[in-house]
């Protein structure tokens, strides 16, 4: 039996919707970046190598930190705990678990990949494909819940690549310098704290969670400023994504020796 | 400076109905629901429209704008061109009752299933007193005129009609989200949000605050914040271990209801 906008009760129209707009845009604008980095980051985390660009001292943010006897000298900052990885399983494993698991659980990708991956629904009245429909009631969905772990993770691997900025400020000849790449890195560390920070989750822990807002003032005022931050949390969410590329991509070039890293100083 | 508006609207009843061409003389100025009276006026006496205040206020006159859920007072004719055709179209998530009209009881049904507010006994003076800051936070959630646009788009109940007994849909979570940050109310409704209310079947796709003629955040403010709600209750072991030791989540001293 038909259901939904079809359902005997309701008013038969005729067609699925009546918007004339390009509502497909949107989805498949959005579908085809996240695709694009799906694909980009795959590449890289198994590719193995242009990751560390030894004389300027950069690690790109994908393989950070590098734990594994694999790891190329110099791109340890942590030392190796893990011994040498078979070519299956990517070096940054961990990091790539925790970041995508961050991005893959995150309100606004969640709502980007609904839309776009699944057309669950694609724009707003407009009718969705599935016959039924539990949403994250059930598993495997219901996992989504556990975002709040995923950002406690993100936030360490962030304050990680602080460290690693704090080390891109390292020249050739072994002191103080900054190049490109050092700009390059800290403008990436700035847009993933812009994204980390206004994390849903973030802001339900700093105050949110709070049923007094007035017996707390402190965290009332953690809370306004994560609120302020959130009301821009899916900008942030895709600046971020081009930053990581384009930092990944730039001490890639730098590393593989495609591109002379410029240096101010 | 007046033009003829082309206009399909649609009519019918529970038995049956399609879209019907009008063309109706319109000015600078009007709305949809300007046109639709006129249509009315002159052309079809018996078109059943429901509308009361004209100010996007009352939440009465809630219809499918070409294919998009608007208000048919707050949606202005020169955000169209002259030459567009306009189609009007009951809600389509609810039952239709004839033209424009439907049967959103639904809604009604569903308020009902939600606690009522119960305060913690008053004062010494027999006032009960809240701080500003706690005030505020639910104004926004007040600003609802009860439209149901939001109930409309859902595609939980939209597109799956099998899911209207379990899900109570985004007005309604904007009630229990306001609800649970009442610092005065003394129950626990994360349990019921999850499980009566289905909460977990909303999948944060906004479109419920695209539609929103108030401008609400529903799906930053509310829902989200009440799905956060339930993970501390239902997923989260590190607060509900911290609760057991020391209780220090407010929503302990709170009960629960199911």
């Amino acid at each position: 039996m038909a259901t939904g906008v079809e359902d005997p009760s309701r008013a038969q129209v005729g067609t699925k919707t009546l918007r004339q707009d390009r509502w497909w845009l949107y989805p498949l604008q959005i579908g085809i970046i996240l695709a694009f980095f799906v694909v980009y980051a795959t590449v890289r985390i198994f590719m193995r190598d242009y990751y560390w660009a030894d004389a300027e001292h950069y690690l790109t943010p994908l393989y950070s930190p590098c734990l594994s006897d694999s790891c190329v000298p110099g791109s340890a900052h942590l030392g190796t705990p893990l011994p040498e990885l078979p070519f299956f399983i990517p070096l940054p494993f961990i990091t790539f678990f925790v970041l995508a698991g961050f991005r893959g659980t995150c309100y606004y990708y969640r709502k980007a990949g609904y839309r776009s991956f699944f057309l669950a629904p694609a724009a707003c009245a407009v009718p969705e494909p599935h016959k039924t429909y539990t949403g994250e009631s059930k598993f495997p969905l219901n996992t989504l819940n556990y975002h709040r772990y995923f950002f406690y993770g993100a936030l360490l691997f962030v304050l990680l690549n602080v460290y690693d900025g704090l080390l891109a400020f390292q020249g050739p000849d072994g002191g103080f310098g900054m190049g490109l790449g050092t700009l390059i890195m800290w403008v990436n560390i700035a847009m993933l704290f812009a994204y980390t920070l206004s994390c849903h989750a973030c802001r339900h822990i700093v105050g949110g969670r709070l049923r007094s807002f007035s017996q707390h003032p402190m965290r009332y005022r953690y809370w306004t400023w994560v609120s302020r931050l959130n009301a821009k949390h899916g900008t942030y969410a895709m600046i971020s994504l081009f930053t990581v590329i384009l930092t990944d991509a730039y001490i890639m070039s730098v590393s593989a020796g495609w591109f002379d890293d410029p240096r101010f100083f | 400076m007046g033009y003829d508006l082309s206009m399909r609207l649609w009519r019918g009843d529970a038995e049956g109905g399609g879209l019907e061409d009008f063309t109706v003389e319109v000015s600078e100025g009007e709305v949809v629901l300007d046109a639709i009276h006129r249509v009315q006026a002159t052309q079809a006496g018996d078109l059943a429209v429901r509308w009361n205040c004209k100010a996007g206020k009352c939440g009465s006159c809630s219809a499918e704008i070409n294919g998009r859920p608007r208000l048919l007072c707050m949606t202005r004719l020169n955000d169209f061109e002259e030459t567009d055709t306009i189609t009007v179209t009951p809600l389509r998530a609810f039952p239709v009752i004839r033209d424009l009209v439907t049967d959103v009881s639904y809604n009604y049904e569903k308020a009902r299933e939600v606690p009522a507010f119960a305060p913690t006994p008053p004062d010494a003076d027999g006032k009960r007193r809240m701080m500003q800051v706690d005030v505020e936070r639910g104004q926004e959630f007040r600003k609802c005129i009860e439209c149901f646009l939001c109930q409309d788009t859902c595609h939980v109940i939209r597109d799956h009609e099998e899911n209207k007994p379990a899900f109570a849909g985004p007005r309604f979570f904007l009630r229990y989200a306001e609800l649970d940050m009442h610092p005065l109310d003394t129950n626990d409704r994360r349990k019921l949000a999850q499980d009566a209310a289905g909460i977990g079947m909303c999948n944060i796709t906004k479109c419920c605050t695209e539609v929103c003629p108030e401008g609400i955040k529903i799906t930053d403010n509310a829902i989200i914040p009440m799905k956060e709600r339930v993970v501390d209750r239902s997923f989260d072991p590190l607060v509900w271990l911290g609760s057991k030791i020391r209780r220090r989540d407010p929503s302990d001293e709170r009960t629960e209801v199911v």
